[in-house]
């Protein structure tokens, strides 16, 4: 399946309605060790590019913002007790919640792989 | 970037991939492998700390005819040669001008270590104070300093550098031959666990640096993890948790200032002791994972209280800890505060000092 990206180092990776979503690699390595995320409450609604989340790093904290609108169906419980999953595996297993209800019609507002990679080496 | 200064160091840093930021107007090291490791490295092994970017000043002279002893808060002529003592200099309202540690080195000499950011104004002030300013010379460019902190630094210092370290007590410090040069090892710090500080003159402090990185007990730490191993031990950073406008009463360190001698800002003291401070200091624990930040706001039963200034996620208690200035009602041992940030809210309970206890510090 592919990954979609956010200017803001989200990304989000689309199956169906539901949408998993995470931070970048690039993201969680800038952050570096991240000490604690503040998951969304289920069944919160969001509209893309809204305040989602939040994250912690032993550097500052920062918001994750929504790549896509949606209703946060699942969380990623293993990181109440271990954020640095989001290090070890930012793409995989360190993903932060479900979205439900998702209109993949807004992915064109995201960038690719390819395009993230690009936008990277502009950063 | 351009204006800052480099230590000697920085071309190690760069060859070592570190992370590397502006601080007090230097560039410097901010971490290499990740500072949670590097903060569990000095808690377990040995951590080497590139310090250079700190000032030292030489006083060459009597300690009381030419002034010095009414400079700081604390006796310095009655130091014992081969001691240090940590204490401050400060302004006439009493506020914190610096926090330092005086170096007794003979009967008339003693070396001044102070505050990377505060250097230069230090050096003017405490010249100023003198009856004879000639007897203090600013040595931090040609001084170079790096601290080897962790419970085997003891080990590896006499390993390395000979049996005469083995027995130096805390807050006591040797001169000795380090690489054919002149050095101080002292046994000091600032993360809570046994560890020294060594000063070798500055040229010589890449080879030192290399010599014991070659060590595998030793892996470099940067001023991220040094930030958190010091927060663990309660201890106060200039600029945050001390400024010129905080005194020592206010910020819980009066066991630093004598009030028995003469010292600029005494009166101030004096005052404060009589009408009781505005704000205290307070050390909280956060019952999550989450930092309290430097400037959060602090909350008791609704009201605002306080200021945070200095908090971080602590990695040997995974949760928060931080340190703020309260009205003194909110600062009993126990007493529920709220730490509040735009959207970021936390619970925290105030707790006793060090917030970390297992530290080698006095082994």
């Amino acid at each position: 399946m592919a990954k979609f990206y956010t200017k803001e180092h989200e990304w989000v990776e689309v199956a169906g309605a539901q949408a998993t979503v995470g931070i970048s690699e690039h993201a969680a390595h800038e952050l570096g060790d991240i000490t604690y995320v503040e998951l969304p409450k289920i069944g919160k609604s969001v509209k893309q590019f809204e305040a989602l989340a939040a994250i912690e790093s032993v550097k500052a904290a920062s918001d994750i913002y929504a790549p896509l609108s949606g209703k946060v169906a699942e969380v990623n419980q293993a990181l109440e007790e271990a954020p640095e999953l989001v290090n070890q595996w930012a793409e995989s297993e360190g993903w932060i919640c479900k979205l439900e209800g998702c209109d993949s019609a807004e992915l064109s507002a995201l960038m690719d792989d390819d395009a993230y990679t690009e936008y990277l080496k502009g950063l | 970037m351009e204006d800052l200064k480099a230590t000697p160091l920085r071309a190690e840093h760069e060859n070592l991939k570190a992370l590397m930021a502006p601080f007090g107007g230097w560039l410097m090291p901010i971490q290499y492998s990740g500072i949670i490791a590097e903060h569990k490295w000095c808690r377990e092994k040995g951590a080497l700390f590139d310090i250079c970017h700190m000032g030292e000043f030489l006083f060459k002279g009597d300690l009381v005819a030419d002034g010095l002893e009414g400079v700081f808060t604390f006796p310095v002529s009655t130091i014992p040669v081969g001691r240090s003592r940590y204490g401050f200099l400060l302004n006439d309202a009493g506020g914190v001008i610096d926090d330092l540690i005086v170096f007794r080195l003979a009967g008339d000499e003693a070396m001044i270590v102070v505050n990377a950011a505060t250097t230069g104004n230090d050096f003017a002030v405490i010249r100023s104070r003198l009856k004879n300013p000639a007897a203090l010379t600013d040595i931090s460019a040609r001084t170079g300093k790096v601290d080897l902190q962790g419970p085997l630094s003891r080990a590896i210092m006499v390993e390395h550098f000979g049996e005469a370290i083995r027995d130096i007590p805390f807050f006591k410090f040797i001169k000795t031959a380090i690489l054919g040069s002149d050095a101080i090892v002292s046994r000091t710090g600032y993360t809570g666990e046994l560890g020294y500080e060594i000063f070798l003159p500055a040229d010589k402090v890449p080879e030192l640096w290399r010599l014991l990185l070659e060590d595998p007990r030793v892996a470099p730490a940067g001023l991220g993890a040094r930030d958190l191993l010091r927060l663990e031990m309660g201890y106060s950073l200039y600029g945050n948790d001390l400024d010129e406008t905080i005194t020592p009463l206010t910020a819980g360190l009066s066991s630093f200032v004598n009030m028995d001698k003469e010292f600029v800002g005494k009166a101030a003291l004096e005052r404060e002791l009589v009408q009781g401070s505005p704000r205290m200091k307070v050390a909280f624990k956060v019952d999550s994972r989450r930092a309290p930040r430097h400037h959060y706001r602090i909350l008791h039963q609704g009201e605002e209280v306080g200021v945070v200034t200095s908090g971080a996620f602590s990695p040997m208690l995974s949760c928060g800890i931080g340190l703020g200035l309260v009205k003194p009602g909110a600062a009993a041992l126990g007493t529920r505060l709220t730490i509040r940030h735009e959207k970021v809210e936390m619970e925290a309970q105030v707790v006793e000092l060090p917030f970390y206890t297992g530290g080698s510090l006095r082994s």
